[in-house]
């Protein structure tokens, strides 16, 4: 004895593997093959979700990935939860745990109900003329409230702990969709020998075949003529079949994104597997096989549980073995529904009318219902429908010469409605395809293509079994428009006339109170529609965002055409004038897992490491990111937090000796004859009177006049520069100087070379730097008289060859190392160990960047935002004198370029010796004001200084040069900070450490 | 994800490239002599054709060379590509390409600005 809806036998479902799951907590049974909408029909349930916004309740309204009202919460342990799955593709399993949604505190009692009652106060739009007053109840009141209102499912809250991974595949044929025409196309593009991927985004090949009970193919059953094909298929090595695999994207020169997944129908997966699979397929050729989704039919009460098209229901019943009801009524424009009527009867359920939209009703499959002794009414439309739960009755009426009369109330537990086909067309348009408006078939078919692309089946508006087979054969063809069906397929199929209906059915007068849906995921009825070309929207780009039809995570599947179709009725133009809105990739949600791929927690991105990290990490530095880098930012020792450790290294720099690893920093050389004059063209300073063996302070200008990048540039050959740039700006750097050598001056005889991460670069900064030095150069005279301040030269260090550095970021006599990155870390070690005997200390970037700041020296992109000037920076003086021309030169006679009151880089001092300022903080002219203040610039570096002993800002403030010694304010939440303005060079302001 | 013909390497994933803005655009050779409005042009005004635009693309991480393109912008079919200092092709479907560089739009008789067949 078979419990509920499930027919004693048929279907593909496996009878003999019972599966037991559970639904808001209640324990069912169902059969291995089922969904769970499947299961739970067969199992008499009914009502499976509330509304989006009027919380009303709902039940199936398809069977397959197009359904909008069935969506659940998906359980496997506490990590593993998934919202917003819709039950008609979720595969039944052991254990299953399934939750409805959108409902409080049960689905049978949904204190959200009051929603609909009041639903006059929540037309579309309702909340941009609401939740305005009082302004203070945003905070506490109304987000807290809408936060929780909003949605469908709630959002997982644990990290997800699935692996997912990704795939890039070639192939000549890409064809989407596993049912006739797409197997059709495959046997045809195999048949040629192309390489053939074959996707479908259901876990069975055959689409519609598999609930065609009555076709005949080539002398087979359309299920065992499925069979054989994929069979086939299956044994060819060139073709790859993915079953359960969903085309969501279709981008640019043919890359198609495809979601596979691989588990979730399992009762439990093997640990290894990984959970989804996205392929990047870069296909030669496409064939879209995508079909068409049944159009629902839009009159009062459409959206009671128990209403669904037609299509699912005989999906239920032909591929899962279940009735939908026992008493049905039927409401059609088409052929299409009988067929599904006929099969329902033949199971035992009776269909109490066949309710026909058109006039006159004539054909094989109508006479076939009449013989059957089924009531089938022409010329009838629907005027309600009645249930609170479940569907209970349906008020039909004729349509006679424009006036709605006779209506008449019919009991029922399932109403089928069908309103013809829309063929999907998502991935076409995608592909920028043009679509075409068909006036017979009532909808949009595609038109001329954009890639290399075709259309098969009924996604083209090509509905008939023979033909469709035909035309997937012809779109598989190595050369489509030269194809001659060498193969014919043999159909034999009752002939069925299809007949597409738009927009909302004809009413009474005046018409029914309750509502008709558009769009059922997000509620939109007829009503919305109308209010929203009243209030002026006649795009239909913004109808769709001021009622949200379509917008949901089905979307507009159901409901695009309709809504479409009601618009333009409202406007009073032609359908194709209104237009479809842009379809828009994944075509049914993708979990984020499978984006990611690898790319998560230590792999989201590359790490780039210096030749001294794993020293670094074995004194427990701690570590910042710059770019990609891991640089050192501080070596606490003994319990010191981040401020003690920066003291002691600054002192420590100060007193003695630091070392520090520079190696981030970009380094390019500019090599040729034409070097010079490439270096004068690009940099603002003056490069011919360079001598060999000197360094000078490059600054490097977009063509606008603002400060790019800037680094110690040396002159190592007459034809060599060795340039150098800041950490993150080390590629772009390199770009900008290729875009003018290649594509400005290719005249010039230069080439540059990346050297970054070539030279490992090792700074020893400090009074004693020299004598720690001196121990370990070799074939270098690095005295003070012989090597004055910015020289550079060759030797040796521990055995190594060296390029030396006399320069200095910290304003103490140093100098910096460069070996060849594989001796990085040993002579890192060996500086380490000779400094000893002078209180060498390692520093980290965070004591690097207090020692510059208390020198004035900028960093570009923290004292520099892309609109600071060299003189704004207070660097004039390192502009080539007499440079006829330079990158950036002519922005900057701008006569705005020159104002006094341009913001300026100065120093800031707060009066209050143990404030530090916050990066970032605003600064002000006069003290006390409320917003909006007048504000004159911002702090851009802070710190607890070293030495000084108290804390030091560099800042830009307008006109700063001119306001020396004044006393500014800083506006912070716990009331203004007093500074005073000083000069932006703290500490040896007359140079003489640096020139020791 | 587009495919992009390098004229140096051949059919590669966007994914290798850098954008490099529109086309043959020449650095005017003597700055100093525009005035503020036509030195905004050269810094500033560029074209947003709908159809088929000249631009440069770099082989950022394959050969490191600059090249040329057009590019329909409303289908993002490339319909040829040609080195750094080679004239844009004529193609025979379209209209002659609308003139774009700073001397076409500047007074020629005014400003010393030449364009360069960059």
């Amino acid at each position: 004895m078979i419990a509920g809806l499930r027919t004693p036998s048929g279907g593909r479902i496996d009878r003999t593997q019972r599966v037991r799951f559970k639904f808001d907590g209640r324990s069912y049974e169902g059969f291995a093959g089922d969904t769970l909408a499947s299961a739970l029909l067969a199992n008499d349930v009914h009502l499976v979700g509330r509304s989006f916004k009027y919380h009303r309740p709902r039940g199936f309204l398809a069977a397959g990935s197009e359904e909008p009202n069935g969506l659940v919460t998906v359980t496997r342990d506490a990590a593993r939860v998934t919202p917003n799955l819709r039950a008609t593709q979720v595969e039944l399993y052991d254990g299953l745990i399934a939750e409805s949604q959108n409902r409080w505190p049960s689905l049978q009692r949904d204190f959200g109900r009051i929603n609909d009652l009041l639903s006059a106060f929540f037309p579309a739009g309702f909340y941009y003329k609401t939740f305005m007053w009082p302004r203070k109840a945003w905070k506490l009141l109304y987000e807290p409230m809408i936060r929780r209102a909003a949605g469908l499912g709630r959002a997982p809250v644990h990290a997800d702990p699935d692996r997912y991974a990704q795939r890039y595949a070639h192939c000549d044929v890409l064809i989407v969709g596993a049912g006739p025409a797409g197997i059709a196309a495959a046997l045809s593009a195999a048949e040629s020998g192309a390489r053939v991927i074959l996707c479908d985004e259901t876990n069975e090949f055959g689409g519609s075949l598999l609930t065609d009970t009555s076709a005949v193919i080539d002398g087979q059953t359309a299920s065992a003529w499925v069979k054989r094909c994929v069979g086939s298929l299956a044994q060819n090595s060139r073709v790859t079949l993915l079953a359960r695999t969903t085309a969501f994207g279709y981008f640019p020169h043919n890359l198609i994104g495809l979601n596979q997944r691989l588990v979730d129908h399992l009762a439990s997966a093997p640990a290894y597997q990984p959970r989804e699979r996205l392929w990047q397929v870069r296909a030669r050729a496409v064939v879209l096989a995508t079909g068409a989704i049944e159009r629902p039919l839009v009159f009062p009460g459409n959206d009671r549980p128990g209403i669904l098209l037609a299509g699912a229901a005989q999906t239920y019943l032909n591929r899962y073995g279940v009735c939908v009801g026992r008493r049905v009524v039927v409401v059609t424009s088409g052929d299409e529904a009988y067929q599904a009527a006929l099969d329902l009867h033949a199971a035992g359920v009776f269909i109490a009318a066949i309710a026909d939209l058109r006039a006159e009703v004539t054909g094989a499959l109508p006479d076939a219902a009449r013989r059957a002794g089924m009531d089938v009414r022409p010329g009838s439309t629907v005027l309600d429908t009645e249930g609170e739960l479940r569907v209970s009755g349906i008020t039909l009426a004729r349509v006679q010469s424009g006036q709605v009369q006779a209506a008449q109330n019919i009991r029922c537990d399932a109403v089928l409605m069908s309103g013809g086909y829309t063929p999907s067309v998502h991935l076409f348009s995608q592909s920028r395809g043009k679509l075409q408006w068909n006036d017979g078939l009532q909808s949009f078919i595609p038109g001329s293509s954009a890639e290399s692309e075709q259309s098969a089946g009924a996604c083209r508006g090509i509905y008939g079994l023979a033909e469709v087979l035909a035309d997937g054969a012809r779109a598989g063809a190595a050369a489509p428009e030269l194809h001659h069906a060498q193969h014919r397929f043999n159909v034999d199929t009752l002939s069925r006339r299809s007949s597409a209906y738009l927009g909302a059915l004809p009413q009474a007068n005046p018409p029914s109170r309750e509502k008709s849906f558009v769009d059922w995921q997000h509620d939109v009825t007829t009503r919305d529609l109308a209010l929203a070309t009243r209030e002026g929207f006649e795009s239909i780009e913004h109808v769709k965002r001021y009622t949200t039809t379509g917008m949901a995570t089905d979307q507009g599947k159901t409901s695009s055409l309709n809504a479409m179709a009601i618009v333009a009725k409202s406007l009073q133009i032609a359908i194709p004038q209104v237009g479809l809105t842009t379809f828009r990739m994944p075509y049914t949600p993708v979990s984020f897992g499978s984006f990611a791929g690898i790319s998560r927690g230590d792999l989201f991105d590359p790490v780039r490491t210096t030749p001294t990290h794993p020293w670094a990490q074995a004194q427990a530095a701690v570590f910042e990111n710059v770019g990609l880098w891991k640089r050192a930012r501080y070596f606490p020792r003994g319990g010191e937090d981040m401020h003690a450790a920066v003291a002691r290294e600054c002192r420590a720099v100060r007193n003695a000796c630091g070392m520090f690893d520079a190696s981030t920093l970009g380094k390019i050389e500019v090599v040729g004859p034409d070097a010079a004059e490439f270096m004068n063209r690009m940099y603002i300073n003056n490069w011919s009177n360079l001598g060999v063996g000197r360094c000078r302070y490059g600054i490097l200008l977009r063509e606008d006049g603002f400060i790019y990048d800037d680094g110690v540039v040396a002159r190592i050959g007459a034809d060599r520069f060795h340039v150098t740039t800041t950490t993150g700006g080390a590629p772009r750097v390199l770009a900008l100087l290729e875009d003018y050598r290649q594509t400005e001056w290719p005249e010039l005889n230069v080439w540059l070379t990346s050297t970054t991460e070539q030279w490992a670069v090792i700074a020893v900064q400090g009074p004693k730097s020299r004598q720690v030095l001196e121990s370990l150069v070799e074939g270098l005279d690095i005295s003070a008289a012989a090597w004055p301040h910015m020289s550079v030269g060759r030797g040796r260090i521990c055995g190594v060859p060296m390029l030396l550095f006399r320069v200095s970021f910290t304003g103490e006599l140093g100098f910096e190392i460069n070996v060849p990155a594989d001796f990085g870390l040993s002579v890192w070690e060996a500086v380490h160990a000779a400094g000893q005997a002078y209180g060498i200390t390692e520093y980290g970037t965070e004591t690097m960047h207090v020692l510059r700041a208390e020198k004035g020296y900028i960093i570009v992109g923290q004292d520099t935002d892309g609109t600071v000037t060299p003189d704004d920076a207070g660097l004039s003086w390192a502009i080539g004198k007499g440079k006829a021309d330079f990158v950036g030169k002519r922005s900057l006679e701008r006569a705005s370029m020159k104002s006094a009151d341009r913001k300026q880089l100065v120093g800031l001092r707060a009066k209050d010796p143990g404030v530090t300022l916050e990066e970032g903080a605003q600064v002000a002219a006069k003290s006390g004001q409320k917003p909006p203040m007048e504000l004159i610039g911002h702090v851009t570096s802070s710190y607890a200084g070293s030495v000084p002993g108290y804390s030091i800002a560099l800042a830009l403030i307008e006109g700063g040069r001119a306001r020396l010694a004044q006393t500014l304010y800083v506006p912070m939440p716990n009331g203004d900070v007093e500074v005073e303005v000083t000069s932006p060079v703290f500490y040896d302001p007359a140079g003489a450490r640096i020139n020791a | 994800m587009l495919l992009i013909v390098c004229p140096y390497c051949g059919k590669r994933p966007e994914i290798e490239f850098t954008y490099g803005g529109q086309a043959h655009l020449a650095r005017p050779d003597q700055p100093s002599q525009l005035d503020d409005q036509a030195w905004a042009e050269f810094l500033y005004m560029r074209s947003n054709t709908k159809g088929v635009y000249a631009e440069r693309w770099r082989h950022a991480r394959g050969c490191g060379r600059f090249f040329n393109a057009l590019r329909d912008t409303t289908s993002d079919h490339f319909l040829a590509f040609y080195k750094t200092g080679e004239p844009r092709p004529v193609l025979s479907t379209s209209p002659a390409p609308p003139a774009q560089s700073v001397a076409a739009r500047t007074d020629a008789a005014a400003s010393p600005v030449t364009e360069r067949k960059i």
